[in-house]
């Protein structure tokens, strides 16, 4: 049954899983009126752990709870997709891309994730630190500031039809553009 | 609990101090679950599916993330169009007020996206996936969210 093991092992096209994503905007409104957004989380994880005397983190973050366990899903999600080996496939990256990443004489595997940024090896780079550090503390600040993340704003605000999400999404857009095409190339060279 | 200063910039968190049942507790789980299950399916957690949208090589992540719009904007339509009909409340998304910190917050985190391929869902994946890397970007982004709040009060919003 080749069908059924390339729908274990195998991605699916993006007419499939895009539709599955949307839903989830109606399935959290059906459960108890809640509202896809998961960078809030970083929020809650901070108000949770940190005694911070700042306004933005005096709430009780126990309000949020389903929240955290929409992302602990998540988590288990992929502790699940390691262990079943759903990723053990060979991964298609497009051949520009490749060909620009060979430049910088990144080794690339036919599988999802970079090993010059990802793997517990490359943490003994400078260059995968500065890469993690400044793009996760970017995402930190700026989902927050910008009131909501790709789920949040892209998702579910475009899903109710709300014109703050798009101006938002426009904006990811154009910070990501300049981002890939620009610093990203200027981050490998030193 | 009332409702202290919970605007985030953006949406007033509905603060209703209702213990969620142990039934909806398992469902947003499961939700999560189901959440993460499909990103793995679509490959969107994945640096390179990301750097490949940005450079315009492929059309997969604008599929997904259109498709995924196109279904939130439908279903959420028929759901209300039947509960209309029954004459029971409707759902809605939460709404999301415009503040001036849209476009540069969006911006910011744009800048970040393009670098690490990860937005906050991804980030929570990979962890889960167990890619070292992972961690360092769940630490980072959490500095990040920190720092949002120090400084909050003396940002443009």
């Amino acid at each position: 049954m080749q069908f059924i093991q390339d729908v274990i092992y195998k991605p699916w096209p993006w007419y499939v899983v895009g539709p599955l994503i949307g839903l989830t905007v109606p399935l959290l409104l059906l459960i108890e009126n809640k509202t896809l957004g998961i960078s809030a989380n970083l929020r809650h994880i901070c108000t949770a752990l940190l005694p911070a005397k700042s306004a933005f983190f005096q709430y009780n973050w126990k309000d949020h709870q389903w929240n955290l366990l929409f992302a602990l899903g998540i988590v288990f999600a992929g502790i699940f997709a390691a262990v079943s080996g759903l990723l053990e496939y060979n991964f298609d990256i497009h051949p520009d891309l490749q060909k620009e990443l060979a430049k910088h004489n990144v080794q690339l595997q036919a599988q999802a994730m970079p090993d010059f940024i990802f793997s517990t090896s490359a943490l003994a780079s400078f260059k995968t630190w500065l890469l993690l550090v400044a793009g996760g503390l970017l995402v930190g600040f700026g989902t927050r500031y910008a009131g909501g993340c790709t789920s949040g704003h892209t998702i579910s605000g475009l899903s109710g039809l709300q014109w703050p999400a798009l101006v938002a999404t426009i904006a990811f857009m154009v910070g990501g553009i300049i981002s890939a095409n620009f610093v990203l190339p200027f981050l490998l060279t030193l | 609990m009332k409702n202290l200063n919970q605007t985030d910039g953006e949406v007033q968190t509905e603060s209703v101090n209702q213990k969620t049942s142990l039934k909806n507790i398992f469902l947003f789980f499961a939700c999560g679950f189901f959440f993460g299950f499909v990103l793995v399916k679509a490959e969107v957690f994945s640096w390179y599916r990301i750097q490949e949208m940005f450079r315009f090589q492929s059309f997969h992540m604008y599929g997904v993330i259109g498709s995924a719009v196109v279904t939130g904007i439908v279903s959420t339509y028929l759901i209300n169009f039947f509960k209309r009909r029954k004459q029971s409340a409707s759902i809605h998304v939460a709404e999301k007020k415009f503040h001036k910190g849209i476009i540069p917050g969006g911006l910011i985190f744009g800048l970040g996206w393009g670098i690490t391929g990860a937005c906050p869902g991804p980030i929570f994946l990979q962890a889960g996936l167990g890619y070292a890397g992972a961690f360092v970007l769940l630490l980072a982004a959490l500095t990040g969210t920190f720092l949002y709040g120090l400084l909050r009060e003396r940002l443009p919003h």
